[in-house]
């Protein structure tokens, strides 16, 4: 199963779900990362994590083992 | 009517600026009890029975974050008359997301869409009457920045909290509405509007939302088999059906609302192009830290730092020119007090006599050569002759007054002494000179340096560069359980630990700022550098490595710490999540730049003030009192105070790390009122007449006293123990929590001991000294540390965020 960790920068992915729980879960979708959302994966930070996307028109920052959460189509 | 309204948005929203527009000066700024989240209040400017409540900037209102917590409880069971949601237009999908769980309340409630005129000038559409239409509750349009809409986002927000108009709230999907109507139906004991809120948080199983029992309870009426069939309907866990519902809503809300003119990039996008560039993000990084340095503790922290304590509570200061002058005219007149005292001593030797009228003549043709150390221990040579001599004379006629050379200020100290009078006990007098001006003052010396740092602070933070900080930094320094932002804490405390140790501010996550707080003050400060002088030049001779490797140490205990402390229960818990937003970069506002810097400027002296007065009483008592021939009296000598007698009662808790003695417990102690005292202490215990920044005239001393590795453990000791007074009265205003505070006092003495024990030990074992019970200890103790940097996390139960 493919997840925002695997995406490409450039990339443009729709979310398929979320793994994990409690927490960490809750804040990723509170930040507006649901079902269906479309995800620009933006840049990688300059030591190489975390990540820059644009989600709902703003730009999010997350960890990989945090993007390694989400499934991507 | 007296009024309570809530100020509730996302974080990024404007919703500060907002506050301070609407209140000015009428607000109070506190701590919600036992978090440090703050606690702003204030009351309208324009109608002074309206009370705002600003709660703080959050996302959504979940359960995992103290100022979520916050939120949620204070709407649920304050319940104030109406909320005025600050909704950021600019971003306004993740915005109304927060505004649909508002909506839940069933309280009075306004919409208000900040940053309009960013709005409009982006190209994009945002048509607020459709808006409102869709939510069910007025929305206006404002600028808080511009001041434009405010008077009606007012008007709208009275207006619904006196006829209590609460919105409808927005309808989820089917199958949830249809449990939240079952849930509330077992709910019936509390009033109508608040039966959704509590239904839906049940639904999630939210227990932190309910009071003790009362979650169990609803368990027991069958709530659990609500929540599975709900579960099994929906295909997906309770708590992330809802939070997609809310989101598919607000798409629905946006679709014939907003239009987005998505062509291209926007300033924002463009700066962050060039900021956060693969390439570039470190150099700019690297400039902009630098700047931050530079500014705030190299030269304008440092000039103000300096001012106030040596001028303002030092003897004075002169308001315009006379400084120079006066200063010239100063050493004038002590060189001439030396070349006054060559000349007779020497005259006195060759026999002349000084009482006689005729000695000017006596001694006319006398030539003496005057040495003496000028300010920087430079040796000085100079012949005196009786021509010299007497030009001395005159100069010695009239002792240099400042008041003399312009308009001059004198300093606190001399101020509060010619207040006193003459006539003051002297008990008090020194109690109030040397005790409460000399300590406070000391402490007061780093609150202009202080304001310096907030405000390149709310500059970063204001601008939006702050969370590119985190960004940047985060991969290095979350391995050691901090934050990205721990950074600029570590950084700025290399100036001083005190701005360091509040520069932690800008942590939003309670763990990775605790953490930051209680290593920040290994990071060796300005201050310790005078006693890593007085060390390296007394037992190293002056080696040049012994100053970097104190920094390296510095640095290798906050990682250390990090290490150990990120596994403990009190900082342990789940990782936090870096799921952080990047606001666009804008330009800060001025007067938020300004009140940021005020507001957290004015906490410290309040808050850190009260520990430091207190200290500077207790030291003063323990250094000026004493028993001299068995009577307490105030003793001259420090040699008799209490001090010196407690240092020598407790000096054989440092003998295993070699440096056992009274003075050096002494100078330690007294270390904790400001650092730079090791030197000055360790001057007067030894008795040394004057006394230069590194301590070179007592080298000589040390080195016979101290080996060089009981110079090294009792520098390391000093360097890693309790940070100073000032720095304490951070900890505890940062911390707000008795427990963390004084877990972080007794982790920093401890490590110091450990840390001091096991290098001087093993320095012991390695230089040929046989095995003893200490260095069995040092041993294992440091078996012990490397087990605790490197164990496993331990599993913890019950632990939240």
């Amino acid at each position: 199963m493919r997840t925002l960790k695997d995406a490409k920068i450039g990339e443009t992915v729709t979310v398929t779900g979320l793994q994990g729980t409690g927490a960490l879960k809750r804040r990723v979708m509170d930040m507006g990362i649901t079902r269906g959302t479309q995800v620009y994966v933006r840049k990688l930070a300059p030591l190489g994590d975390p990540v820059e996307v644009t989600v709902r028109g703003y730009e999010l920052s997350l960890r990989k083992q945090e993007a390694e959460m989400i499934e991507i189509q | 009517m007296a009024l309570t309204i809530a100020l509730v948005g996302n974080p990024n929203s404007g919703k500060t600026t907002l506050f301070n527009l609407l209140t000015g000066a009428n607000q109070y700024v506190g701590n919600w009890p036992g978090v440090t989240v703050e606690k702003k209040e204030g009351y309208l400017r324009s109608n002074k029975e309206i009370k705002l409540a600003d709660l703080p900037g959050i996302y959504s209102l979940s359960p995992y974050s103290p100022e979520e917590m916050i939120s949620r409880s204070y709407l649920a069971e304050n319940r104030p008359d109406a909320i005025i949601n600050i909704v950021d237009g600019t971003n306004i999908e993740r915005n109304l997301y927060l505004t649909t769980q508002l909506m839940d309340f069933g309280l009075p409630m306004v919409v208000a869409v900040n940053q309009m005129d960013m709005v409009q000038k982006s190209g994009d559409k945002l048509d607020v009457v459709a808006l409102s239409k869709k939510l069910g509750l007025p929305v206006v349009a404002i600028s808080a920045l511009k001041n434009t809409g405010v008077d009606t986002l007012i008007q709208k927000a009275q207006e619904v909290a006196q006829k209590g108009l609460a919105p409808e709230p927005a309808k989820l999907n089917e199958h949830t509405e249809n449990a939240i109507i079952e849930i509330e139906n077992m709910l019936e004991h509390l009033p109508k509007e608040s039966r959704r809120w509590y239904a839906i948080k049940a639904l999630e199983s939210d227990e932190a939302a309910f009071k003790e029992g009362e979650f169990a309870k609803l368990k027991a009426m069958g709530l659990s088999a609500i929540i599975e069939s709900f579960e099994q309907l929906r295909n997906d866990e309770a708590e992330s059906a809802i939070i997609t519902d809310r989101y598919d809503l607000v798409e629905v809300f946006v679709r014939d609302s907003y239009r987005k003119k998505s062509v291209g990039l926007n300033t924002s996008d463009k700066i962050d192009r060039v900021v956060t560039n693969r390439v570039l993000a470190l150099p700019i990084f690297a400039v902009v830290m630098f700047l931050v340095y530079y500014i705030a503790v190299t030269t304008v922290g440092a000039w103000v730092t300096d001012w106030t304590n040596e001028e303002l509570f030092g003897d004075g200061f002169f308001l315009g020119k006379g400084k120079a002058a006066y200063e010239e005219a100063t050493a004038n007149y002590e060189e001439a007090e030396i070349l006054k005292e060559a000349f007779e001593s020497e005259a006195e030797k060759s026999g002349y006599d000084l009482q006689k009228d005729s000695f000017l003549q006596d001694a006319e043709n006398l030539k003496v050569t005057a040495a003496w150390e000028d300010e920087e221990g430079e040796p000085v040579t100079k012949e005196v002759d009786i021509a010299t001599y007497k030009e001395a004379l005159t100069t010695l006629e009239t002792e240099p007054e400042p008041e003399d050379f312009g308009r001059f200020v004198p300093g606190i100290p001399v101020v509060v002494e010619n207040w006193m009078g003459e006539d003051a006990t002297p008990w008090v007098k020194s109690l109030v000179l040397d005790g409460v001006v000399a300590g406070v003052g000391a402490v007061l010396g780093f609150v202009p340096q202080m304001f310096v740092l907030f405000f390149m602070l709310a500059i970063l933070e204001g601008c939006g560069y702050m969370a590119r900080v985190a960004f940047i930094m985060d991969r290095i320094f979350r391995r050691f359980g901090l934050s990205g932002k721990s950074f600029i804490p570590m950084l700025i405390g290399t100036g001083c630990s005190v701005p360091g140790i509040m520069a932690s501010r800008t942590i939003e996550n309670e763990r990775d700022r605790r953490m930051t707080i209680v290593t920040t003050s290994f990071i060796p400060c300005g201050a310790k550098l005078p006693v890593i002088a007085m060390i390296a030049g007394a037992l190293f001779g002056g080696a040049p490595w012994v100053s970097p490797l104190t920094y390296f140490i510095g640095m290798a205990a906050v990682i250390i710490s990090g290490l150990i402390l990120k596994k403990t229960r009190m900082f342990g818990g789940e990782a936090s999540p870096f799921v952080m937003e990047l606001p666009a970069y804008r330009l800060p506002a001025a007067s938020n730049v300004l009140r940021s810097t005020w507001e957290r400027g004015w906490s410290f002296i309040k808050k850190a003030g009260s520990i430091i007065l207190l200290s500077s009483i207790v030291i003063w008592i323990i250094s000026y009192v004493g028993f001299i021939d068995g009577r307490f009296v105030l003793v001259e000598d420090l040699n008799d105070g209490l001090a010196a007698n407690i240092g020598n009662a407790i000096a054989w808790i440092f003998k295993p790390l070699g440096f056992g003695d009274w003075r050096s417990t002494v100078a330690t102690t007294f270390g904790l009122v400001a650092k730079e005292n090791v030197v000055n202490t360790f001057g007067i215990l030894y008795r040394a007449p004057e006394i230069a920044e590194d301590g070179r005239q007592i080298w000589g001393m040390l080195a016979q006293t101290y080996t060089p590795a009981a110079g090294f453990s009792l520098l390391l000791f000093n360097l890693l123990c309790l940070p100073c007074f000032a720095a304490m009265g951070a900890i505890r205003r940062e911390m707000n929590n008795a427990r963390y505070t004084l877990f972080a006092f007794g982790y920093q003495t401890l490590f110091a001991y450990v840390v001091s024990l096991i290098v001087y030990q093993l320095w012991l074992l390695f230089t040929g000294a046989s095995f003893t019970v200490a260095s069995f200890i040092a041993v294992a103790l440091l078996f012990a540390g490397i087990y605790l940097v490197v164990r496993p996390k331990q599993k913890l139960k019950g632990e939240t965020l």
